[in-house]
């Protein structure tokens, strides 16, 4: 945009706070799920953690093909903020969690139509540039002096996995920053910013070339697992348990095997 | 300020802008309704509270110092320069207004970050600015120097350059009257724009999180805090909404009563 002298101070500062504002509002509410009904068929809304954005979708592609007039509608988010959300009325029709932790929420206010059904697991992996510049290789070097690590935040599942990991093996991790979310850490991670970060098989598998990924033994001490479960309030009851067995069958497992995530056992 | 208008206002104005305060008014009730206030004092001065809160009030102390310092010649230049490119140059500077925080600070994090642009050479020298108190000095000041900048220069064309002209002919040389002229005059306006960008620096958030990270005391100031927090402990998040909400309105108060006073 072009600021002409002309114009009175006023007059700009009003125009520049304005779309300042707006600039500010629209990044904030970017992530909003602002949907309604797509024309005259059914829309089944399914709500699903962050780490499943890739792999969910192509399950409601599947989805939508065996189900002529019927659009899925997807929002992602972490998984505590989705459960806050559907508490708070969202209507939501499925609910997928990245952990069990999130699903005992909604479930407490009992607003599940049946018992949730654990659909995959995931474990951590460490990430490093794929240069590995700190040459980690192995969790015990994540506590070495001089690497710059980055975990997630112990209140997120990911951070409460990468706690367990450490009681666990007594390996005491000071991290440089401990960051929101996975998607956080691995861009510290890609960018080169940190030498190493903690996050799922699945997220160093999703970045390709970006990173390296470094397997530990001991990530089997914290194994996050995702329950799927359709919501009492669902629209069409009978269509949000379709689309749950949808992600428990052999189309959906294949789908989430390919992201590098484990099944559930059970 | 126009105090009365001979005019009346139309009268179809006063519903849409009663809706506007209702607007801008209910979210805040709606915050203030949410307190767990038997438990806000415990929640408020938690240790992490307390270290966020401390961290945000430093940092945006810090980013408004520099904003001051790099903020007030920038606006001098581009009122009173004349220079063919100016407008561009203006609309380039004041660029972090409209740009969403992440992206600032993505940009941030491109030049001073280990393999930016200077962070190379910087990490030559062993200075190391990621995940680092400076980063959020830095996230801050990026966002909240435009707005310094904005209020300062339109204060300094309102102001005009008429007694700098006389001062200069009486032979005041450019520094004399900067200080004893141009700056006293546009003191109401400094202290609005620097009222402005210490608000901003302390509701900083995409940048500081792209750009600097998240870590007690070092670089999780109370936005950051407050977004963590939200995961597993809502009551203290919105306790430490109040806060900040607070520490805003007293910023606000105390610019208001700073330019009257002036």
């Amino acid at each position: 945009m072009w600021f002409d002298a002309r114009m009175t101070s006023g007059r700009r500062l009003a125009l520049v706070a304005t779309s300042a504002l707006l600039m500010t509002g629209l990044a904030a509410c970017g992530d909003d799920d602002s949907g309604g009904d797509a024309g005259g068929g059914k829309t089944l809304t399914v709500y699903a953690a962050s780490s499943l954005t890739k792999t969910f979708e192509e399950i409601a592609t599947e989805f939508e093909a065996q189900h002529d007039g019927v659009t899925v509608e997807l929002s992602f988010g972490g998984s505590s903020d989705l459960v806050a959300q559907i508490q708070e009325g969202a209507p939501a029709d499925v609910f997928a969690s990245a952990d069990t932790a999130n699903m005992d929420k909604l479930t407490a206010e009992d607003l599940q139509a049946a018992d949730p059904e654990n659909f995959a697991t995931n474990t951590l992996e460490i990430a490093v540039p794929p240069d590995n510049p700190a040459g980690v290789a192995s969790f015990a070097d994540l506590a070495k002096d001089g690497i710059n690590v980055v975990v997630c935040a112990p209140e997120v599942p990911c951070g409460a996995a990468t706690v367990k990991v450490e009681e666990a093996t007594g390996v005491d991790i000071q991290p440089v920053s401990e960051e929101q979310s996975v998607t956080d850490v691995l861009a510290k991670v890609t960018s080169g910013e940190a030498d190493a970060g903690l996050v799922y098989v699945t997220d160093v598998l999703a970045a390709g070339e970006d990173v390296q990924g470094i397997t530990f033994p001991e990530s089997s001490e914290a194994v996050n697992t995702y329950p799927v479960v359709a919501l009492k309030d669902a629209a069409d009851a009978d269509l949000a348990q379709e689309f749950v067995d949808l992600v428990l069958s052999d189309t959906g497992q294949s789908i989430l095997e390919a992201a590098g995530f484990a099944p559930a056992n059970g | 300020m126009t105090r009365q208008r001979p005019v009346d206002l139309p009268r179809w104005a006063y519903v849409p802008a009663l809706v506007g305060v209702a607007f801008v008014l209910l979210p805040l009730v709606a915050i203030v309704a949410k307190v767990d206030w038997p438990n806000f004092l415990d929640l408020i001065t938690s240790e992490d509270s307390q270290e966020a809160l401390a961290l945000s009030l430093r940092t945006s102390v810090a980013s408004t110092v520099a904003c001051i310092v790099l903020g007030v010649p920038l606006a001098l230049v581009l009122a009173r320069w004349d220079f063919r490119y100016l407008g561009l140059l203006r609309s380039l500077v004041l660029l972090p207004l409209v740009l969403p925080p992440v992206v600032g600070g993505l940009a941030l994090l491109y030049t001073f970050g280990r393999r930016g642009l200077l962070g190379e050479s910087l990490e030559a020298l062993g200075v190391q600015i990621a995940f680092s108190t400076i980063a959020v000095v830095m996230a801050q000041t990026f966002v909240a120097l435009p707005f310094l900048v904005v209020s300062l220069e339109g204060a300094l064309r309102t102001a005009g350059d008429r007694y700098e002209v006389a001062a200069a002919s009486l032979g005041a040389s450019p520094t004399t009257v900067f200080r004893r002229i141009t700056l006293p005059l546009v003191m109401p306006g400094l202290v609005s724009g620097a009222v402005l960008a210490f608000a901003r620096a302390l509701g900083e958030f995409g940048a500081t999180i792209t750009f600097a990270g998240s870590l007690q005391g070092r670089t999780r100031t109370l936005p950051l805090e407050i977004y963590l927090q939200r995961e597993t402990d809502p009551d203290a998040a919105v306790a430490l909404a109040l806060v900040l909400l607070v520490v805003a309105v007293v910023v606000i108060g105390f610019a208001r009563q700073g330019r009257s006073s002036i």
